[in-house]
């Protein structure tokens, strides 16, 4: 049983705020992936955890456990690096074992262990090699053997796939999702790739500036943005967005059109995704400017009302530059955001 | 016009190679002739071009009074300025190559600026110091000198090595068990051995080289170039020579063994 507990973490470099005032609850055994761009502190949090960083104010505890004073050997976690750190001057059996040997288990555990681990991980033939006769996929599967064959309570996991190429980043992705699903252990995952967190986390808490600003299954993320900066970062492409103006009794005016709302008084962004439109004989005008056919379907962007705007149609449509679409938003899927705040708006 | 200035420029390039590969190869040559002729041959003109491999001159050289002994304190004061040197050089390296802290960069400056001080200047007030505290005509006090000489480079090409040692290696480390300490035994150690190694070689080489604290410093004790020094206008030519094949042979064959360590100090890649 492994949760893991953050509170009130804020991290300063210097005169540099990296995190603020940081909460969060990771289940045991959830696939928690910390999402964000370079720089927005999701790795520091991640090595405040492992004990790589201490953090300026704030507890972490795991398992019902302080361990923000310990260091990273006495706190139940294993670690995979963005760069592998596969040690160099180490079979890959012995970098699998380094963890087990340090606990000075015996040698037939140690091999036990590290060969049920390589198994998993599909490199039991390259037990004898080392890493400089390892390619990037290899050694990135010796790293997680190695974190794995520990058999943690927490496995924190910092850009592990960002070195690989897109082929293979694409099979490990699936292949570390089973994997880790079977081991029971949680798991925290940091990357700036969406797709990634998006098609393994449990949850994703995506991270802005020094903040968590939403932190919910990835589908959650997807429909419902907490804040805007979650609905222009999320989606490829993300969503657009418009000014609105009320009209009174729910009703707002969206480039011309009226379209139905939250019942407030004071102008709002309207928000939808591209995919959430269809063309129709009502909506909003939108003025093709490039058009892009990526085979499964058509990325059309646009100019609605002077604002750049992206619609994804179907493949099957003939649109050519300079062609007026009529796009009508999926009623359902129409968000809304505060324009001061940047919340979202119910 | 293109073939010609090629061609020209072609015979510059190699003109200039040749010149500079004859400005180190004919005098060890030279030195190696005289060296491997009998002290009849050494004394003759012209010389031969192929040595006569006759051992007179360096067994004369080994009978040398006093020869041996100057040959072994050199060897000694070597190997301790070798120890000193990596065992406080390379901490020193490591402090730098992987911490932060207030005046780094004047504290690499610094270790660079004792290499700036002439050591003719220092010499007469560490005489008189190390008479004081009885360190002079000592093996170890020349071999402290001698540290001296040697940190920057060890200081120097120690952080160049830790600093090519990846920061997550040891992370990892950590993450899988070790202390700061056990992960340096466990993993940097390991890795940068040879490097190690290589820094220890060229302390030693500055040790071995180095004449001037050597001859102020020591009077019954004196290290072989010292040695030779003092006995320079008494000595016979073939003397010279084999003292001095003797000085630079080793020299040589180690900064060749090491050469690819040497080029990191100055932070171009080693590998």
């Amino acid at each position: 049983m492994a949760v893991i507990e953050i509170k009130n973490v804020a991290k300063r470099f210097g005169s540099y705020q990296a995190l603020h005032d940081i909460n969060l609850t990771i289940d045991d055994q959830e696939f928690m992936v910390l999402l964000g761009a370079s720089g927005c502190g999701k790795s520091t949090l991640l090595r405040i955890i492992a004990g790589l960083e201490t953090q300026t104010t704030g507890e972490v505890w795991i398992g019902g456990r302080r361990i923000d004073h310990l260091p990273p050997k006495d706190r139940g976690i294993a670690m995979v690096f963005q760069n592998y750190a596969v040690f160099p001057h180490l079979t890959v059996f012995e970098n699998i074992g380094f963890g087990l040997r340090m606990q000075k288990l015996p040698n037939d555990e140690v091999k036990r262990r590290v060969e049920r681990t390589a198994e998993l991980m599909h490199i039991e033939q390259l037990l004898s090699r080392y890493s400089g006769e390892l390619s990037g996929g290899q050694r990135q599967r010796v790293a997680v053997a190695r974190a794995l064959a520990m058999e943690p309570d927490v496995i924190l996991m910092d850009e592990p796939l960002s070195n690989l190429d897109a082929l293979l980043r694409m099979e490990m992705r699936a292949e570390l999702k089973g994997v880790l699903a079977e081991s029971n252990t949680t798991a925290i995952y940091v990357t700036h790739d969406q797709v990634e967190a998006m098609s393994m986390a449990d949850r994703i808490s995506v991270m802005h500036e020094g903040r968590i600003v939403q932190a919910a299954s990835p589908i959650e993320v997807y429909r419902d943005p907490a804040e805007r900066f979650v609905a222009g970062f999320i989606g490829n492409p993300p969503m657009n967005f418009l000014p609105a103006e009320p009209t009174g009794a729910g009703q707002w005016r969206v480039a011309g059109q009226t379209l139905k709302g939250p019942d407030l008084n004071r102008p709002l962004e309207f928000a939808i995704r591209p995919e959430d439109m269809t063309l129709s004989d009502a909506g909003l005008k939108a003025k093709a400017k490039v058009v892009e056919p990526l085979g499964a379907h058509l990325l059309v962007t646009a100019e609605v009302d002077g604002t750049l705007f992206r619609a994804v149609l179907d493949s099957d449509l003939k649109v050519s530059p300079g062609d007026v679409l009529t796009l009508a938003p999926t009623p359902d899927r129409i968000r809304w955001f505060d324009p001061k705040s940047h919340h979202a708006v119910q | 016009m293109n073939a010609e200035t090629r061609s020209s420029g072609r015979f510059l390039y190699t003109a200039s190679v040749v010149l500079l590969c004859a400005w180190v190869i004919v005098p060890l040559y030279l030195l190696l002739i005289n060296t491997l002729s009998s002290p009849e041959t050494v004394n003759s003109f012209p010389k031969p071009f192929w040595p006569e491999f006759d051992l007179g001159s360096l067994s004369f050289f080994a009978g040398f009074e006093g020869m041996l002994t100057a040959l072994k304190n050199s060897i000694l004061v070597a190997a301790m300025t070798m120890v000193m040197s990596i065992a406080i050089g390379a901490p020193a390296g490591y402090a730098l190559s992987r911490f932060d802290f207030p005046g780094k960069g004047l504290f690499r400056l610094l270790i660079l600026l004792t290499r700036a001080f002439p050591l003719p200047l220092l010499a007469l007030p560490l005489a008189v110091m190390f008479i004081r505290t009885g360190l002079d005509d000592t093996v170890f006090g020349l071999a402290l000198v001698h540290t001296t000489l040697a940190i920057p480079f060890s200081v120097l090409i120690t952080f160049s090595l830790f600093s090519g040692i990846p920061i997550e290696l040891e992370e990892a480390a950590w993450t899988l068990g070790c202390t700061r300490l056990t992960a340096f035994t466990k993993v940097v150690l390991p890795l940068i051995l040879p490097g190690i190694t290589a820094s220890a070689i060229f302390a030693f080489v500055i040790s071995w080289n180095e004449v001037f604290a050597a001859a102020v410093l020591t009077i019954e004790n004196r290290t072989l170039t010292a040695f030779l020094l003092q006995n320079l206008d008494t000595s016979p030519l073939h003397l010279k020579f084999a003292g001095g094949f003797i000085l630079v042979v080793p020299a040589l064959i180690f900064i060749f063994a090491v050469r690819k360590y040497l080029f990191a100090m100055w932070g171009i890649a080693n590998r």
